[in-house]
């Protein structure tokens, strides 16, 4: 299932930047960065249980805040894309 | 159910590909050009002069993808796998499937069904496009009738029982398409007037069996990419030293290369001072002519084309590595049947 992680990070802390680092690699480790702070995550129940905790244990809940929209298997005619930063489709034919 | 996971074609020379976390990343002169999460990938297919960081082949062979290296060309050079694979029960399984006949019939005809159906396309599609420029009558004829025999041939392929009939009904279908080849051809200093193999004798010849070798390899590099035994074949006989089955997956693109041969003659692209003749009375391409057309013949397989199958758009190179995909699944009981590319 596809899921779309947004997050916000407060820096009014000093670990602001660090909090912020862990987040984007942790969801960079499973998905692509299509925008700043916004991931698309294609993942199953196991590995998704397993980074939403690991995500929600890299914030510190007082402070910052994490979105997850749920956008199931049929995703692909939910998504439009306009604009610069085409991203890349990793289901369909990766030829570099 | 297991999802599908994609594989990856790195074709950009000089290429470095390394593992960053849990990404596989690619750069060209130090700029990322692509970075794609591991755990959507099940292979990583490298052509030519690619470089692939050791933590991430180690990574890659932990996590069961696997990396082929193939040359510039296509060529089969080496394959990194990991310990635990399927691929041991894919070949007995491809192994017992060729025991039996009527699954190797079946596979068989399938084959051949696609090589007709492609050339019949051949015809069909000169027709479409010349006929009106065509002046001489019986050519106009001769054409039509081939095409209509090979619809007949096609239809009688599903009635044959044994291989030794299919390649009857082959044999035949090549008669009546190499017999109006000649039809096909539109520059005067080239005569078609029979195949001849072992070595060719004319440039015709010579040209279609230089392009079936390069069509043969990338077979063959398809087949052992997936992890199918390329000498197991299915219609061709068992033979020390002969890759059957990646001759097997070639007859259904022979057509297409008879078309690009067509076209590079029809085009001026190769010129009949590019051949040279040898004391044998073989006729071969000159070094120079040589690397053009092979320059042409890469330049081709960039083309796209749509798969009727996978619906969707795909580079005309990677053909053989889809239909061995297909062909895989159906050996592993994942599809009933398999099915064979039909051009159009």
């Amino acid at each position: 299932m596809m899921i779309l992680v947004t997050y916000d990070v407060s820096f009014k802390t000093d670990t602001g930047p660090k909090r912020l680092r862990r987040i984007a690699k942790l969801c960079l480790n499973y998905g692509q960065r299509v925008q700043y702070s916004v991931f698309e995550i294609e993942v199953d129940m196991a590995q998704w249980t397993k980074l939403k905790n690991e995500l929600i244990d890299a914030i510190d809940e007082e402070f910052d805040s994490l979105r997850f929209y749920y956008l199931g298997n049929n995703w692909e005619r939910r998504v439009e894309h306009i604009g610069a930063k085409t991203v890349l489709d990793l289901n369909g034919l990766i030829l570099l | 159910m297991r999802p599908l996971r994609n594989v990856i074609y790195v074709q950009t020379q000089n290429a470095w590909l390394h593992k960053d976390n849990e990404n596989l990343v690619l750069k060209v002169d130090k700029e990322t050009k692509a970075r794609v999460p591991i755990h959507k990938l099940q292979g990583l297919v490298c052509f030519g002069q690619v470089t692939i960081s050791p933590y991430l082949m180690a990574h890659c062979a932990e996590n069961g993808i696997t990396i082929t290296f193939l040359n510039m060309f296509g060529k089969y050079l080496a394959r990194v796998e990991g310990p635990a694979s399927g691929n041991v029960l894919l070949r007995r399984t491809q192994h017992i499937t060729g025991h039996n006949v009527e699954k190797s019939v079946a596979i068989a005809q399938t084959m051949l069904t696609g090589k007709l159906y492609n050339q019949r396309y051949v015809i069909r599609r000169y027709l479409r496009d010349h006929s009106e420029k065509i002046n001489d009558e019986k050519i106009l004829i001769d054409l039509q009738v081939a095409e209509k025999r090979l619809t007949r041939c096609l239809t009688q392929l599903t009635d044959c029982k044994t291989i030794d009939t299919l390649m009857g009904r082959e044999g035949e279908a090549a008669q009546v398409y190499f017999g109006v080849f000649n039809h096909l051809i539109r520059q005067a200093d080239f005569e078609f007037d029979s195949r001849r193999r072992r070595p060719p004798t004319d440039p015709v010849n010579a040209l279609l069996s230089f392009f079936y070798t390069l069509l043969t390899h990338d077979c063959r590099s398809a087949l052992e990419t997936t992890g199918l035994d390329p000498a197991s074949g299915f219609l061709h006989q068992l033979r020390s030293g002969r890759p059957s089955l990646a001759l097997d997956m070639a007859e259904e693109f022979r057509p297409m290369v008879d078309r690009f041969v067509l076209s590079l003659i029809n085009k001026r692209q190769v010129v009949s001072k590019d051949f040279e003749t040898w004391p044998n009375g073989s006729m071969t391409l000159k070094d120079e002519p040589r690397k053009t057309l092979l320059a042409a013949w890469q330049d081709r397989k960039q083309d796209n084309l749509f798969h009727p199958w996978f619906e969707e758009t795909v580079p005309i190179g990677l053909l053989p590595w889809l239909q061995a995909q297909i062909l895989a699944r159906f050996l592993r009981g994942d599809c009933d049947s398999y099915v064979p590319f039909l051009w159009k």
